[in-house]
């Protein structure tokens, strides 16, 4: 029977085309193509299914999740939840985006025009020049960012602040080739970088200062310029990683001296998937050895040869992976176009107004929820001493977080990330997420039930 | 337009402006949530906790555009853009552009899957883990390999992975020491020559005998030595030939105590032919928007699950999914592994879209899959091949080819000065996508690669050697009708010496405003519709 994905599966039209190219059957080929190397037996899969069936079998075990939707959730660190308007929805479903791929500007223009905008638009959020195409997710774009600055200097060591995400920091390690990654402190009462450590470890030797603003423990450092002059004091880049939400309220690193910024792209327009929906991005100053330190590929805008009409190619197409093979400064290919495009898509929604209401509606939710629950007795919050946006750290004392977590759970509340294993500094603490999804009365639903736990 | 030009075809063609040029003062696309005043008078302030000099000024310079115009603004650029469901793309080899069935979206767009967030209570996420568990299973199945990690998110990505598992597993023996070599050959995906790099080996490169296509075994005995520390290629390489000295070249590396890792990215025309396991190698990795066919999504989220033979199972990133009879765990205990190698656990939408495919396909569909992937393809190469200037190399060696064939133009362009650029820009004049040409460097003069994968109807690889056909001929009889080309698409010929410019390169709206002045945008004011 033909398969309803494979139109030559028809017997009829399989043999025509088998007699066309004068072989029996495929078997033959194969055979006489893969010799020794043909697989002989029957994989063991379980049968097909019609698309009725499938539908059920995998709506069965995905019934078996309980979603963001059916408990009150806290988490972010590093994916967070967002209101992603039906516009973005729209956009990535439509088929033209959804199954394109490598197409040239002349078929695919829009692909290349929406990517041109992605770059645009985060440049404006950034206040930076130069945008590259999109990256896998924050942690890779730092990755990229790293690898950028250790090509551009030619110095091996990256130094990075000790209040990162440890997870993050491991993929970022990843990309180090022969470089070194040298951490800075943190002050333990307020959680801004350690200028003072920091003054002590940079050197000559230092390819670049990473700095995340706001940090994953969600405060805003607030001497991120001087830190980025002291990197330049020592002829050595300034990377800051963003999350873009915050740059509503938050100065932007083109501001304050960042030669690179990278960030996740995840809270515009995408939903969070099990943390499968991310999106890096990464800018810099428009600057030749700089751009020529990236093996990203990058869009520019260009004239055609037809008066007042525009068109897109790719800069420095040279770089790349695709010419340069193992010569290139680092790898490139599918990375995430359509979550690039979506970005876009919601950037274009919010606009300038749009932008600034929500970071400030952001931070006066995740205010209202720090005094909340630093009001509840056994808790403090925050912990660190410091601004913040979206996410803070709130400590329970002499109890444990994962015992306080599992009584929440019971009342039908997802609390933030157990922290404390990451930075046993930091005793019982745990990092709390809350955004525009939650409402007044799921920030007092969360004190009152903490009450009750912590009696 | 003189008729000569015209093929039937005429894409769309907006001239839509960009995004910064529409809408205007004060509009708005989306009503953001404020928050409810008594909530408001509790906190106060709160931007001004922000200390002066981080806040910002002015809020970013965006675009102001209502609703309506976001959205016909993008679907104008969808409608600009030419996906597999758009029509022919046959010539775009190393891609499969297959099909990608719509069930498998819709199964995606759960809320069950939607609004979950990666750090949920294990309880709460069993559905998803066992989805990912029995995936990962198939994948075993399917490779012949014991262990895979579902974390990588591009298939160059995923090389990447190995390269560093390959550094790990050496290190972890004692044996990196003087272990600096990664080997590849030319004709696999170039990111089996830029991952290894990015991870801090040297990497050699073999090229083929250019008599017969492959390399020569005594020039990649050369190339192996104490030094290598793995074998990271493509096979069946890109030109569609599938080497088979590949079990040679697996135990040549192994005695010298390297790795070997298969870059499977296409394993489209050997699904349950070939077992990469079965023939010892130690690693591979698959790309699901290639062979399982979860969209390509202009360019990713890819998806690139890798695997491993248990040896060296304990080097995967962490964490890895495990069953226990309470149910499906993440474990992170995993003192050898590399870590993470991206956020989370990966690009877990594909992950169920290519769980769907496969339970849609079964064991027999996997092999009418191949089956169907390679008939298209050497009847294709069987229609391309009488086309004057148009040869395929190595035909002698290889005439039978699995997934795509590599072809030259380099007779045409001797014959008539148009070569794979020129005749790239034409051919799309008919309503086809473009021709993928080839990585650089080009083994062969003026190459292109069709790839017709188990999708294409026949009539359309009928009518795609049609169109090659005559676009040939035009080479030979109509050499003008190149010069401008293409005339029927969404723009004309682009001036591509932007490219390597700086004065004049623009990458975001604000580098064009600042080298081209503002007065520019007024050229803009022939808007269509």
């Amino acid at each position: 029977m033909a398969h309803q994905y494979v139109p030559n599966s028809a017997p009829i039209t399989s043999k025509e085309m088998l007699r066309a190219i004068g072989a029996r059957d495929a078997d033959s080929i194969f055979k006489d193509v893969l010799k020794e190397y043909l697989f002989r037996g029957k994989l063991n899969l379980p049968p097909s299914l019609t698309e009725l069936e499938l539908k059920k079998v995998v709506g069965a075990i995905l019934d078996k999740n309980k979603t963001t939707e059916q408990v009150l959730s806290f988490l972010g660190a590093g994916c967070w939840p967002h209101v992603v308007p039906e516009v973005c929805n729209e956009i990535n479903s439509r088929s033209e985006f959804l199954t394109a791929y490598t197409g040239d500007v002349y078929t695919d223009l829009g692909r290349f025009q929406a990517l041109f905008e992605f770059q645009s638009l985060i440049g404006d959020l950034v206040s930076m020049d130069a945008v590259t195409y999109p990256s896998y997710d924050w942690a890779t774009a730092a990755g990229d960012a790293i690898r950028m600055a250790l090509n551009a200097t030619g110095r091996r060591e990256i130094l990075m602040p000790r209040s990162m995400s440890p997870d993050r920091a491991t993929v970022m390690q990843q990309y180090l080739g022969s470089g070194k990654v040298r951490f800075f402190d943190f002050d333990r009462r307020t959680g801004q970088a350690d200028l003072g450590d920091l003054e002590s470890k940079i050197s000559n030797k230092t390819a670049a200062v990473y700095l995340e603003n706001p940090t994953y423990l969600g405060f805003i450092e607030a001497e991120a310029d001087e830190v980025g002059e002291m990197a330049h004091d020592s002829r050595a880049l300034f990377i800051v990683g963003v999350e873009p939400l915050s740059l509503g309220v938050v100065k932007p690193p083109g501001e304050y001296g960042a030669d690179i910024v990278c960030g996740e792209g995840q809270p515009l327009g995408l939903k969070q998937y099990f943390g499968g929906a991310l999106l890096g991005f990464v800018a810099c100053r428009d600057d030749v050895g700089l751009l020529n330190s990236t093996g990203a590929r990058l869009i520019t805008i260009t004239d055609t040869i037809r008066e007042g009409e525009r068109g897109f190619t790719f800069a420095l197409p040279e770089r790349v992976m695709f010419a340069k093979r193992a010569e290139s400064a680092t790898f490139t290919g599918t990375t995430a176009v359509l979550w690039a495009i979506t970005a876009a898509v919601y950037l274009s929604l919010l606009g300038p107004a749009g932008i600034r209401e929500l970071s400030q509606t952001i931070m006066e939710r995740s205010h209202y929820a720090a005094k909340a629950l630093g009001e509840v007795p056994g808790i403090r919050a925050p912990v660190l001493d410091s601004p913040f946006f979206q996410e803070f750290t709130v400590n329970f004392g002499r109890r444990k977080v994962r015992d306080v977590h599992a009584a929440l759970l019971r009342s039908g509340i997802q609390a933030g990330k157990d922290v404390s294993s990451e930075f046993a500094q930091l005793g019982n603490t745990a990092l709390y997420c809350v955004t525009e999804v939650h409402t007044r009365e799921d920030i007092d639903r969360l004190a009152d039930t903490l009450r009750r736990a912590l009696v | 337009m003189s008729s000569r030009r015209t093929t039937g075809y005429r894409a769309v063609s907006w001239n839509e402006p960009i995004v910064y040029e529409l809408g205007g003062e004060g509009r708005r696309g989306f009503r953001v949530p404020v928050s409810e005043p008594e909530l408001k008078k509790a906190v106060g302030d709160v931007v001004r906790t922000i200390p002066a000099k981080m806040r910002r000024d002015a809020p970013p310079p965006l675009p102001q555009l209502s609703e309506p115009e976001v959205v016909r603004h993008f679907i104008r650029l969808s409608q600009e853009t030419f996906g597999v469901d758009s029509g022919i793309n046959v010539g775009v080899g190393t891609c499969t552009m297959k099909y990608s069935p719509r069930v498998n979206e819709a199964l995606v767009r759960s809320p069950k899957l939607t609004e979950l967030h990666p750090l949920q209570d294990e309880q709460h996420v069993q559905g998803v883990l066992e989805l990912m568990y029995r995936f990962e299973g198939m994948l075993c199945e399917i490779s012949g390999l014991d262990a895979f990690s579902l974390q990588p998110r591009g298939g160059a990505h995923a090389v990447f992975t190995n390269a560093r598992m390959i550094d790990a597993y050496l290190k972890d023996r004692g044996e990196r020491e003087g272990k600096n070599e990664i080997i590849t050959t030319v004709l696999s995906h170039p990111c089996n020559g830029a991952s290894p790099a990015a991870a801090g080996f040297k990497v050699r490169t073999v090229y083929p005998d250019m008599k017969t296509g492959i390399p020569n075994i005594e020039t990649f005995k050369e190339t192996v030595s104490k030094r290598t520390a793995g074998l990271m290629i493509t096979d069946p390489y890109d030109t569609g030939v599938f080497d088979t000295n590949l079990g040679e070249y697996i135990k040549i590396v192994h005695e010298v105590g390297g790795l070997v890792a298969i870059d499977q990215a296409n394993l489209n025309s050997v699904l349950g032919r070939l077992r990469i396991g079965d023939l010892g190698a130690d690693m591979c990795q698959f790309n699901l928007h290639k062979s399982f066919s979860t969209p390509h999504a202009s360019g990713g989220p890819g998806c690139s699950p890798i695997g491993v033979k248990k040896e060296l199972a304990d080097y995967l990133p962490a964490p890895v999914i495990e069953q226990y009879a309470s149910g499906y765990h993440l474990n992170y205990d995993r003192p050898k592994s590399i870590g993470k190698v991206a956020e989370f656990y990966g690009v877990v939408p594909n992950v169920i879209r290519a769980y769907g495919w496969v339970r849609s396909m079964g064991a027999e569909g996997l092999l009418e899959t191949s089956a169907a992937a390679v008939i298209n393809d050497n009847y294709l190469i069987k229609k391309l091949s009488g086309i004057r200037g148009v040869n395929l190399p190595w035909s002698r060696t290889f005439p039978t080819r699995l997934q795509e064939a590599r072809f030259s133009l380099g007779t045409l362009k001797k014959e008539t000065g148009i070569g794979i650029e020129e005749l790239n820009r034409r051919l799309v004049d008919y309503g086809v996508q473009r021709l993928f040409p080839g990585h650089e460097p080009w083994i062969v003069p003026e190459p292109f690669t069709p790839e017709p994968s188990e999708s294409s109807p026949k009539e359309d690889l009928d009518r795609f050697a049609d169109i090659m056909r005559e676009v040939c001929q035009e080479a030979y009889r109509d050499r003008g009708v190149f010069r401008d080309a293409p005339h029927n698409c969404s723009i004309h010929r682009v001036d591509s010496r932007t490219a390597i410019d700086p004065s004049r390169w623009a990458l975001t709206w604000r580098a064009y405003q600042r080298k081209h002045g503002r007065g520019r945008t007024s050229r803009r004011s022939r808007r269509t519709g």
